[in-house]
């Protein structure tokens, strides 16, 4: 029997994934792939909830709405970022996200 | 019944296996690649929880546009040396990682939404479909949904001023 708890775990599962992955890695470009598992597993969560509410319908919907716009937002940011990293590439001549150091004191 | 359970068990191992390739392969491109494996299988999830239009965006949106995009980044980026991969601080961030799924698997345990949610399982009550997304989307969410498309549009126009090549001439 499928239960709220099998997505609610691998909701988490897949976002303490996705918090190593932007933790550990080095490429800004992986970082933001790590992001993006992580935004997964938020959806993942909102998914399971709505399926499983006991509200009516056209209220337990309202959680694949805002699954819908986390996507939205989500392609936004993933393309305005891409774009900011090639543009620190160009500059700097390394996507590496250690080697953008300027700023720290 | 029982048959969900053992489809939701594949598609979550081919989640989690992808993921888990995303942040530990040491080549960037086989990372993409497996970026869409995992968001694949999360459409997947989305079809056991009766989340049609959903698991049709995931396939569309990540399948097909995200990872076109990160692919031509990670070609745009590429510098003829491979360094290593990854930060002299993994150690922690596997530690932090470890830390922060046992405390949400405790938490989502405890709560009390699991004792709230319906325990007549998913696909009992096939209600959630599309016209109750779009009916949703269009009347109580119009507003959040046109602010959507212009910060889709925003972003689109800032990504073109950004990846400009500036030198080519104005």
């Amino acid at each position: 029997m499928l239960e709220l708890a099998h997505f609610q775990v691998l909701s988490a599962a897949l976002f303490s994934i996705g918090i190593f992955g932007v933790l550990a890695r080095r490429s800004a470009v992986l970082v933001l792939i790590s992001i993006e598992l992580m935004l997964n597993a938020v959806n993942v969560n909102l998914v399971g909830i709505a399926a499983f509410s006991e509200r009516a319908a056209d209220v337990r919907v309202f959680g694949q709405i805002l699954v819908v716009f986390i996507i939205t937002i989500a392609a936004a940011e993933i393309g305005l970022a891409l774009a900011i990293v090639l543009r620190v590439f160009r500059n700097r001549g390394s996507a590496n996200v250690d080697d953008l150091n300027v700023m720290k004191w | 019944m029982t048959a969900q359970l053992v489809v939701f068990y594949l598609v979550a191992a081919v989640a989690v296996i992808g993921s888990l390739g995303v942040v530990l392969t040491r080549n960037v491109v086989h990372a993409a690649f497996m970026l869409l494996v995992a968001l694949l299988a999360v459409a997947g999830i989305f079809l056991v929880a009766v989340a049609e239009f959903l698991a049709l965006a995931q396939i569309l949106i990540y399948g097909g546009a995200v990872t076109v995009v990160v692919l031509f980044a990670i070609m745009l980026t590429r510098t003829d040396d491979q360094p290593r991969t990854d930060h002299s601080q993994r150690p922690l961030a596997l530690l932090t990682a470890v830390g922060v799924f046992a405390l949400l698997v405790v938490v989502f345990i405890g709560s009390d939404v699991a004792s709230v949610a319906d325990t007549r399982g998913v696909g009992t009550e096939n209600e959630t479909g599309f016209e109750a997304l779009g009916l949703g989307l269009f009347t109580d969410w119009a507003i959040p949904f046109e602010v959507a498309s212009l910060v889709l549009l925003v972003s689109l126009i800032g990504a073109i001023l950004l990846a400009r090549n500036v030198e080519d001439g104005e």
